[in-house]
């Protein structure tokens, strides 16, 4: 039996009176992939920050191959063989691939020695793990797939014997997660270990050897992949039987509630992000809009929640609604009957130091119910909010807390309870259960189906395709500012809906039940 | 989770600030021979001990109390209005305006009026900044900090070319009429027997900066446009999804703060001169930016730093007068109370959260 490439024995860490890990004990045997799984907040990245060097563990050891090893820094993890792909990538965008491999690794004062050897190198990884990237290319132009691949690269080219990757599929497209996966199994067959970060539970059941499932700061179970169910380990996870699929009927549209018509929108920095695009939602039905990050959806939400402007027809219920100028505010669009659950509920939907109870009436601070004369009614919102939480089950109940002590996932139901609760005409909705731990996906999953059940027309954005292929009553795929083709979800599958992602109209290939395998596509993401 | 208990944050860090200030003016002090303890007994004498001492920190304080409250509503939009100074010399050109061509039957009416003209000057004042800021993106600490120097120039002209007496040789505006004198603390609380505040410029304008310090806390924390302000000031983007236009609140919380700045001319050149003279603030509208800093922007905070900076104006003019400190050191001093009470804010700060939170982890 070989030593385990990492072994951790009782890590302990605490931030201020939060206990972050405790005690933690894990074993990662050599040349296999170990997924870590755990809510939001559970500890992952606490516990993947001190293996790196980041912080300092209160309590507890470190062993790589079965030597005690101390990891003050990260130039301490790197020469014990650990490389990190973050989720956000650490690159300098305006350098070439080759320099950003070398930076921080350069060997001598001249710069040319260390490109040559670098290339060199380059080409021998490229070739051992299919990690092909053109070395000299500006990192900006790059698509995220393979500016991940320059991440792996970068930590191979440093001896990474271990390589950590924190939600690597996040801003991917399926096609480029499968080649991530396709890569990463070269690499444990070439003996190195992988660990694997992530919060998709299909991931973990098909890619990884064991799986470990972190909980409130501790380590809950380390069990054998192909022992274990997706059910069991979400139950792991959350500490109780979660349901994972959504529960709904089918939808009875009714009358169209919104039609948009040719509607393209013009960002700050003059590039047109929607390209003239006409979309309907009825009464009663979920529209989702699935597409990698960045290609129009964000300003497709924005124009209609009325904070940034287009040009093109909108109707609501039948009536014209203004695209720009005044009128076409925020305000403007509640008066109209139109909701909104933005996409980045901390910089947009709440203000985080306000109180939660005030937040509840952010957007409808205006309407004259909460008025108390020429004063807000600060009592009567305060009760209200109050009762909101209750029915929204926020957790802690405590409408004087400020926004920004809630989890993502009752940050994001304090939202919710705002904005569902004034019985719109339609809502809109993006990224609903972005960074919301699993126990709180079901809950609001449920509160989306139900609305909809009330005969309301739902606009769902989100760049989770589970959760768009579970939620939504008709599929809209939207890649490069262009509506590139709508499905049922009854009658597709991922693969089709990857390649309208990637802006490939002609699926007759895999329709239907699947089909052969995807070919290498270059996606573009922008900026 | 909070890191410290709200009374640690509002009362114990600007005692510590106070104490450091403190100290290291007491080693300034000594440096130049002179002794620390007589210099506080001094000027705790001085500015505290008499109720004439106190007509004069009370002045100052009413200065300072408007100023500050000018900084802080600008500062809740995350508008940093270092233009109180100009906007408080424009505004004391409105209460001249005022006084001087208003026949006013009686000062309850003619103070309302000159608050309004005050309010209107100093208003305006801030808007073209605002207005630069909301629309063209010009850094609003540029533009006010120019606006001072507009201002000071404007005043000298107007004073010397429109307002100035003809055969007059200062540059300064015929006296008020006397309907619009305001009634002194001297006039208000002496008896026949004992004279209270003997002397001293502070009047009945402190009581509406009470007012003032009433009304802005309402503003801020009860009204619809106080939450709009605060939102818009902690997040951009997240008022734009609410609907609420960054523009509008740019220029409304700049023309309220404006208007601010300006009511403080109302106590210097209707209660004190009671007529315009050149630079008659005197700084108070810099002084204001560390007394909202250290009142946290914050009326109440506003207005116990208000009288701080008082005492501290008025206790450095007794320093001047009695001892061989020089003035310069004065200044000195009450640098250094801002630098701690202000700037060095963290540095107080994290030690202290330090030991609340292992105080916390102790009892747990």
């Amino acid at each position: 039996m070989t030593a385990p490439a990492i072994e951790l024995k009782g890590i302990s860490k605490a931030f201020g009176p939060v206990q972050a890990n405790k005690d933690i004990s894990i074993s990662v045997q050599p040349g296999t992939i170990h997924g870590i799984i755990g809510e939001n907040g559970a500890g992952k990245s606490t516990l993947m920050s001190i293996l790196y060097g980041f912080y300092k563990a209160d309590a507890g050891e470190i062993f790589i191959k079965g030597e005690r090893t101390a990891i003050p820094d990260s130039q301490a993890a790197i020469a014990a063989g650990i490389g990190m792909v973050f989720q956000h990538f650490k690159l300098v965008e305006n350098f070439t691939v080759l320099e950003n491999i070398i930076l921080g690794a350069e060997d001598g004062a001249m710069l040319n020695t260390s490109l040559g050897n670098a290339r060199s190198e380059l080409k021998h990884l490229a070739d051992e793990y299919g990690l092909n990237v053109d070395p000299d290319e500006i990192i900006e132009n790059l698509s995220v797939g393979h500016q991940q691949r320059v991440e792996i690269l970068k930590a191979l080219y440093r001896k990474a014997e271990i390589l950590i990757l924190d939600e690597p599929t996040g801003v991917l497209t399926p096609s480029e997660a499968d080649q991530l996966f396709r890569i990463l199994d070269r690499l444990r067959e070439e003996g190195k270990t992988i660990i694997l970060i992530t919060h998709k539970l299909r991931e973990i059941m098909e890619y990884t050897n064991t799986v470990s499932v972190m909980r409130r700061g501790q380590m809950t179970a380390t069990v054998k992949t192909d022992e274990t169910s997706p059910e069991h380990l979400a139950e792991l996870m959350v500490g109780r039987k979660v349901l994972l699929r959504v529960d709904k009927d089918a939808a009875e549209p009714g009358a169209s509630v919104l039609d948009i018509k040719g509607l393209r929108v013009v960002d700050d920095t003059g590039v047109e992000r929607v390209k003239g695009i006409d979309l309907n939602v009825r009464a009663g039905e979920i529209v989702g809009i699935a597409g990698v990050a960045g290609n129009g959806q964000s300003e497709l939400l924005e124009v209609l929640g009325g904070f940034a402007e287009g040009t093109g027809e909108i109707m609501m219920n039948g009536a014209v609604i203004p695209l720009s100028g005044h009128g076409a505010d925020g305000q403007a669009r509640r008066a109209s009957g139109i909701s909104h659950v933005p996409e980045d509920r901390q910089r947009e939907g709440l203000i985080m130091e306000f109180a939660a109870w005030e937040n509840t009436v952010f957007g409808y601070h205006q309407e004259p119910e909460i008025q108390n004369g020429l004063l807000m009614d600060n009592k009567g919102i305060f009760s209200e909010a109050e009762a909101k939480m209750q029915r929204f089950d926020v957790r802690p109940p405590d409408p004087k807390l400020a926004a920004k002590n809630f989890s993502g996932g009752n940050q994001q139901k304090i939202v919710l309870a705002r904005e569902i609760e004034r019985n719109p005409d339609l809502l809109l909705i993006g990224q609903p259960t972005r960074g919301v731990d699993i126990g709180a996906i079901e809950f609001i999953h449920q509160q989306i189906v139900s609305l909809r059940d009330q005969g309301k027309a739902i606009l769902l954005v989100s760049v989770e395709l589970d959760e768009i292929m579970s939620l939504s009553d008709r599929i809209v795929v939207m890649f490069d500012g262009h509506i590139t083709g709508e499905r049922d979800p009854k009658h597709t599958n991922e693969k089709e809906l990857g390649l309208l992602m990637a802006g490939i109209t002609d699926t007759s290939a895999v329709a239907g039940n699947g089909g052969n395998d995807t070919t290498e596509q270059e996606v573009h993401a922008d900026g | 989770m909070d890191k410290m208990p709200k009374w640690a944050d509002i009362v114990l860090i600007p005692i510590i600030s106070l104490l450091l200030a403190a100290f290291f003016s007491a080693l300034v002090i000594l440096a130049i021979g002179e002794n620390p303890v007589e210099a506080l007994k001094l000027m705790i004498d001085g500015a505290l001990m008499r109720s004439a001492g106190w007509g004069y920190t009370l002045y100052y304080a009413t200065n300072f109390i408007f100023t500050g409250l000018a900084v802080s509503v600008a500062f809740h939009a995350r508008l940093f209005n270092i233009g109180g100074e100009g906007q408080a010399m424009v505004g004391g050109l409105g209460v001249a305006l005022v006084c001087l061509y208003i026949p006013w039957p009686h000062w309850s009416l003619a103070i309302l009026g000159a608050s309004v003209g005050a309010a209107l000057f100093g208003a305006a004042w801030a808007y073209l900044p605002a207005v630069l800021q909301a629309k063209r993106g010009s850094h609003i600490v540029i533009t006010t900090i120019m606006f001072n120097f507009i201002a000071a120039a404007l005043l000298n002209y107007v004073l010397v070319e429109w307002l100035r007496p003809i055969g007059a040789m200062d540059p300064a505006s015929a006296k008020f009429p006397g309907a619009t004198h305001l009634p002194s603390f001297q006039d208000m609380f002496s008896t026949a027997d004992t004279p209270m505040f003997r002397g001293a410029p502070a009047n009945v304008t402190f009581f509406l900066a009470l007012v003032a310090c009433v009304v802005v806390w309402m503003l801020i924390w009860k009204t619809r446009l106080g939450y709009e302000i605060r939102a818009f000031g902690q997040s951009e983007t997240a008022a734009k999804y609410a609907g609420i236009s960054p523009v509008r609140i740019t220029v409304i919380a700049m023309l309220i703060s404006g208007a601010l700045a300006g009511m403080m001319s109302v106590n210097t050149t209707m209660g004190e001169s009671e007529r315009l003279i050149l630079n008659s603030t005197e700084g108070a509208g810099f002084i204001g930016i560390a007394v909202a800093l250290m009142g946290r922007n914050h009326p109440f905070g506003v207005l116990l730093a208000a009288i701080l900076f008082g005492f501290l104006y008025q206790g450095g003019a007794e320093l001047a007068l009695w001892t061989s400190i020089p003035r310069e050191l004065i200044v000195v001093i009450q640098a250094l109370v801002i630098l701690f009470t202000g700037a060095l804010d963290n540095m107080v700060r994290a030690p202290l959260e330090k030991v609340f939170i292992a105080l916390r982890r102790r009892n747990v």
